[in-house]
């Protein structure tokens, strides 16, 4: 019968599951491993820096909320794309993003080129709340994020495993990351309140400031903060 | 109890256990679900700190998937492996760890979702604690599995074990690999891998999540359960060894599919465009088999509320499975990526296929884990009718609300300028979300009748009659092995 190679396959589990094993493996081995060894899949662009200690901060804190569950960072090259959210996204871009945050749906605009896009205080009001900004918007407040002071205790912490994995941070980078950080912090704060909005001192050093520093960041990868 | 037990030639104890932690996850899982959807429509059903969709949405996705339809085929592949292998389990103490340390790792992945701790990719947002005892808690499901089948009393392995055996094997290696992450803290990593690197691993991944979690051990459950309660044997043997070979190479191919048009190297987009196509033709060889099985039977299918299950589940795989290819072609996907028709597709393949077939799965399994009839084959029926609506209720909208938000995205003015701003495309689907609201309270509704059904049969029935003290000769097993 011509299906009677497949009998042995049925009565020897061990040959079933050899050949399961090689039919499962060919396919991943193909496409993920040539990227790691082919020149220009992800050099980062000239001049790029990793994130700031906020801004990592901030985007740390951007996963926890989940926010690419709504918001994707992936322009693709299509004119109704670039003529809405800016030039299309770069391999290149993403180096330093672990892990990376391309999404799978749009539910909110797309994030990759936000940066500069609007200033500090519009983001801060937006969190406060979205309907204060635009009345049709279906995304959640995060008021709460504001009344929560950034916990620094790992900040250093976070540089140091980045720099491990191969990001370019430098070792006074590391030593003076929460410095560093809250010199941002208060930098942002002091733009909030020049546009006129009055923040207490929680409000000043909270986690809403990190995250408004990690997407001003978004875009802007080769630009000096 | 527990000599009655010993007596029996099968563990049963574990497939109880599966059969009811599935339902509770179920239940949950899809409360979940219905609040997400609810919050999309009306957003000031999002709460504070723990209950908005950036949170819930992966407690959703987590608690459906890993606790619901895992431990369906957690207690489907234990129930069907001892009777295929006439023997029972390896080790009664890995079945128990199984048991309650998935269970463990499901409130677990809840609890830490909850708390904001998640890596963000999608389907493995679990940190690194939890992902480390995710493996071990599969390995020992693997030592049982292998050990049952090492110690079998059946020389011919049906092709129900085959797709289990690759579940087992093909989620280790992609759960291992993807998880790969360094820690920072207890519950905080970074991915071993960054950017268009991590993304590739991410969709082989997530692609295979479906293909291997949805898919392939379902089909398990529909090639043993679905010939049993049809009183006939499978359609073709040969069918299952085509499909079977084609399904599981094809399939890890395809994960680029969700990179299309992303920064990912243009050949490896071309390769998961390209093998998502040809996986139709696998996808439908496993739809036709089980569907080809109810010929003869289909009287029954009019009256009996499992096999109507079956069959619908099989349909909406066949939907689906042709539904994804198209999806994958460039064309197509330029206007349905980041849109809910994604979401309408995944539904009706999750609600559809795999939710129906695990219904249908349970039903079978719980009179006879418990020794009795069925409370109820009206109210079985009722929730069919119920499931089925509902998902109709659901995907229909979400491809209506995807493909205009998709065109609405992309229309221009004469002068080549952007017609809609995004806030615009979001109010014109509100209206679709909430009609997806209702499919959902009918879905879940289904549910709650059917959690009332199992409440109401496992009263009147008795955990405590042993199993026959013989292993009986398989009968479906034996119309393969002889036959064809």
């Amino acid at each position: 019968m011509a299906f009677d190679w497949h009998r042995p396959l049925e009565s020897d589990s061990l040959r079933l599951t050899l050949w399961t094993a090689l039919a499962i493996a060919i396919g991943g081995i193909v496409l993920l491993i040539p990227p790691f060894f082919m020149q220009g899949t992800a050099e980062p662009l000239p001049g790029m820096r990793p994130y700031s200690a906020l801004e990592q901060e901030g985007r740390d804190l951007y996963l926890s909320e989940g926010c690419s569950t709504c918001h994707s960072q992936q322009i693709r090259p299509l004119k109704s794309e670039t003529d809405r959210y800016g030039g299309y996204s770069l391999a290149g871009e993403s180096v330093y993003d672990r892990p990376f945050l391309f999404g799978s749906r749009r539910t909110g605009p797309d994030l990759a080129r936000v940066g500069g896009k609007y200033p500090d205080s519009w983001h801060w009001i937006h969190f406060d709340d979205p309907r204060r900004i635009e009345p049709r918007s279906n995304m959640p407040d995060f008021a709460f994020m504001a009344r929560r002071p950034l916990d620094l205790s790992l900040t250093s912490r976070r540089l140091e495993v980045l720099k491990f994995l191969g990001h370019p941070y430098s070792e006074l980078e590391i030593e003076n990351a929460v410095a560093d950080a809250e010199a941002q912090m208060a930098a942002v704060a002091a733009s909030i309140r020049k546009d006129g909005l009055t923040l207490d001192e929680t409000a000043a050093r909270s986690e809403t400031i990190a995250l408004i520093a990690y997407l001003q960041r978004l875009g802007k990868m080769t630009e000096e903060r | 109890m527990q000599e009655a037990e010993a007596q029996s030639p099968y563990d049963m104890a574990v497939v109880r256990g599966f059969a009811l932690s599935a339902l509770v996850w179920g239940t949950v899982g899809m409360l979940v679900g219905l609040l997400a959807a609810i919050q999309l429509a009306w957003p000031e059903w999002n709460v504070g700190p723990y209950l908005h969709f950036g949170r819930i949405r992966p407690v959703h996705t987590n608690a459906v998937i890993f606790g619901f339809t895992l431990g369906v085929v957690f207690a489907g592949s234990y129930y069907g492996i001892q009777r295929l292998c006439r023997v029972r389990m390896f080790s009664d103490t890995l079945s128990r760890i199984n048991l309650w340390g998935w269970n463990a790792i499901i409130v677990a992945a809840a609890v830490s979702l909850l708390s904001g701790y998640s890596t963000s990719k999608e389907y493995a947002e679990l940190e690194w604690p939890i992902d480390l005892a995710l493996a071990v808690v599969w390995i020992v499901y693997a030592v049982n599995v292998f050990g049952t089948i090492a110690r079998r009393r059946e020389r011919a392995l049906y092709a129900a074990i085959w797709f289990w055996i690759a579940t087992v094997l093909t989620i280790a290696m992609l759960h291992v690999v993807n998880s790969a992450a360094w820690p920072v803290s207890w519950m905080k990593s970074y991915s071993a891998y960054a950017g268009i690197y991590d993304a590739n691993i991410q969709w082989w991944y997530g692609h295979n999540a479906v293909g291997f979690l949805l898919t392939t051990p379902i089909l398990g459950l529909m090639y043993y359960f679905l010939p049993r309660q049809a009183g006939r044997p499978i359609f073709s043997h040969r069918l299952s060894i085509l499909h079977f070979w084609s399904l599981i190479f094809i399939y890890i191919w395809a994960g680029p599919h969700h990179l299309i048009y992303s920064p990912l190297p243009d050949w490896a987009q071309t390769f998961g465009a390209a093998f998502s196509i040809m996986l139709i033709f696998p996808s439908w060889g496993g739809m036709l088999n089980g569907l080809l099985t109810l010929r003869g039977a289909w009287h029954k299918v009019r009256t009996d509320p499992i096999l109507k299950m079956f069959a619908v589940g099989l349909t909406f795989y066949g939907m689906s499975t042709f539904e994804g290819p198209m999806m994958a072609l460039r064309t197509v996907n330029s206007l349905s990526h980041f849109t809910n028709w994604t979401i309408g597709h995944v539904h009706s393949g999750a609600l559809g296929w795999v939710g129906l077939t695990c219904f249908g799965t349970l039903y079978y399994m719980i009179p006879r884990l418990w020794h009795t009839e069925l409370y109820s084959r009206r109210l079985a029926d009722v929730h069919f009718w119920l499931a089925t609506l509902g998902i109709v209720l659901y995907i229909t909208p979400m491809w209506v609300s995807g493909v205009t938000q998709g065109l609405m995205w992309r229309a221009a003015n004469p002068d080549g300028s952007l017609t809609y701003t995004f806030i615009e495309t979001v109010a014109a689907i509100q209206v679709y979300d909430a009609i997806r609201v209702s499919g959902g309270v009918l879905y879940l509704t289904g549910m709650f009748v059917m959690l009332y059904n199992v409440w109401r049969t496992v009263a009147q029935g008795t955990s405590e009659v042993p199993e026959p003290s013989r292993t009986p000769p398989d009968a479906e097993l034996s119309a393969v092995a002889g036959g064809q």
